[in-house]
């Protein structure tokens, strides 16, 4: 992004932004759960079609509704969005309509033909989705093979003339020590690399505490990204590391209904691509008034459009870079909406953490909220899941007590670590 | 280019880059560049004061060097 003309009103974007906008800057839309693979983080909890998918006429009628709404371009993805088999139809009839698309893919369908295809076409970016350097630490996450199909995908794009893909990692404790072999793959390619946070939704809840990054990484990655600047695309999706001193390149705010919103395959409309859970469903593109009148009408995302209050993190000194880090992070492990991000890099988070642990008092377990939809294949390969994953049996369900939602704390307002040694 | 209550969004799909436009006033610059014989004129046209036009001219500049505005050219005449 450019925040070009900065110098003419002393307005900060966040506060511009915080506000809601008429229409998003851009959405992603799931096209399909169905997916050749089974990653073990899969935000969307994706592997089976679900057979109330939105039809092809359907999805003509969401792109005439963003085209009306002047929404710039579609991040598409799933699920894997090209075995839908009107997936090509469906982005000739985005481009044509003046609605840009992005496609995120593990590759599977990206033959010579199809590369030369989108190398053609001005309006279409391809995102290729690799989680290893190596196809060890991929494929433990990805599953078997898929490191040889996002190579082979991204030698087809490079041979077909197609410069600038995105080259697109979610980092993990295993992958951030490969960094510079990431931004080696990206330049050999000639792409664009694009490194965005793993989060703790869908199936990343089950491995989050395996993957998320040590907070000692965390310093390494924001180090990293600031060297490199605007040459290492990010989706803002680490603004919590800018409280670890400058803000990092992008919009350092929670876009939540804000600008950017999320449509799933059978046409539900969430908050975020990472909140898919009945907690943050606005509507149905289906519903009276499609798309339109979810995103300015519907009630949660009035709701979320409201300034920050900051809540616990307000006497924080960072929470003008930060801004309490992100929603479906604090969601999906238990924490406040209005506290401090789990990975906070003050060290807040875990605290939060830990009293959350302790409060439960149900040892192990602790009474987090689930996603509410699961498209998971029901028989996923085991050798996909990395070794040091929880057994398969704690996947069974475990009768919990749903503990009520803590109140926000106003004795955190002093220090949330407060009762907890510094560390 | 897409009005918002603020000002306006840009979003150039050859770059793929996204500007914004912070005010009302200089959306109006932006969009009577091609009826003006300079940006100068365009933006004293929208009530662009001599202090504030620096500040203006920034603005332009960022936006052409982004490609996000650029400078006539004659095939911009052809009818």
């Amino acid at each position: 992004m450019t925040f070009a003309p900065d110098t003419v009103s002393p307005g900060k974007l966040t506060d511009l932004f915080q506000l809601g906008l008429d229409a998003p800057i851009c959405l992603t839309w799931e096209l399909t759960y169905a997916c050749n693979l089974s990653c073990v983080h899969c935000l969307s909890s994706s592997g089976r079609r679900d057979p109330r998918e939105l039809s092809t006429d359907e999805c003509k009628a969401v792109i005439d509704t963003m085209q009306r709404m002047q929404v710039f371009y579609v991040n598409i993805g799933g699920g894997e969005p090209t075995v839908r088999p009107d997936f090509w139809e469906l982005v000739d009839y985005a481009t044509a309509h003046q609605v840009g698309v992005k496609f995120s893919t593990n590759g599977v369908k990206i033959t010579p033909e199809v590369a030369a295809r989108l190398a053609a076409s001005d309006y279409v970016d391809v995102q290729i989705s690799l989680d290893g350097a190596t196809a060890e630490v991929n494929d433990a996450v990805r599953g078997p093979g898929s490191y040889a199909t996002a190579m082979r995908a991204m030698q087809n794009l490079a041979d077909a003339g197609f410069r600038g893909f995105k080259l697109s990692v979610v980092m993990t404790r295993q992958n951030i020590p490969q960094m510079d072999e990431f931004k080696a793959i990206a330049d050999r390619y000639g792409a664009q690399l694009r490194l965005t946070r793993l989060r703790p939704s869908g199936r990343g809840a089950d491995v989050w505490d395996e993957l998320h990054p040590l907070p000692a990484q965390q310093k390494q990655l924001y180090d990293w990204l600031v060297a490199r600047g605007e040459q290492v695309l990010t989706g803002d999706s680490f603004f919590h590391l800018s409280a670890f001193g400058s803000a990092l390149p992008g919009l350092n705010l929670c876009g939540a209904g804000r600008v950017v919103c999320l449509i799933d395959p059978v046409g539900d409309v969430y908050a975020c691509p990472f909140a898919i859970h009945e907690n943050f469903l606005a509507g149905n593109v289906r519903d009276a008034g499609g798309f339109e009148t979810v995103w300015k009408t519907s009630e949660l995302f009035q709701d979320l459009r409201k300034p920050d209050t900051g809540g616990a993190c307000k006497s924080c000194g960072f929470y003008d870079s930060c801004r309490g880090g992100c929603m479906a992070a604090k969601f999906f492990t238990g924490l406040p909406m209005d506290g401090p991000d789990p990975e906070c890099v003050q060290g807040y988070g875990e605290a939060a953490l830990t009293s959350l642990d302790a409060g439960s008092g149900a040892g192990p377990v602790v009474a987090v909220p689930r996603p509410s939809v699961d498209h998971s294949h029901r028989t996923s390969p085991s050798s996909a899941r990395p070794s040091s994953a929880r057994p398969s049996s704690s996947r069974t369900p475990v009768p919990v007590t749903i503990a009520p939602r803590r109140p926000p704390s106003h004795d955190c307002d002093e220090s949330p670590l407060a009762g907890f040694a510094a560390q | 280019m897409r009005p918002e209550p603020f000002g306006a969004l840009l979003y150039h799909f050859g770059t793929r880059r996204l500007s914004f436009l912070k005010n009302q006033r200089v959306l109006t610059v932006v969009r009577s560049l091609a009826d003006h014989p300079s940006a100068r004129a365009a933006c004293t046209a929208a009530g662009v004061t001599e202090a504030e036009l620096p500040a203006y001219a920034r603005a332009l500049a960022a936006l052409a060097e982004s490609t996000m505005i650029s400078e006539r050219t004659l095939h911009d005449f052809r009818s």
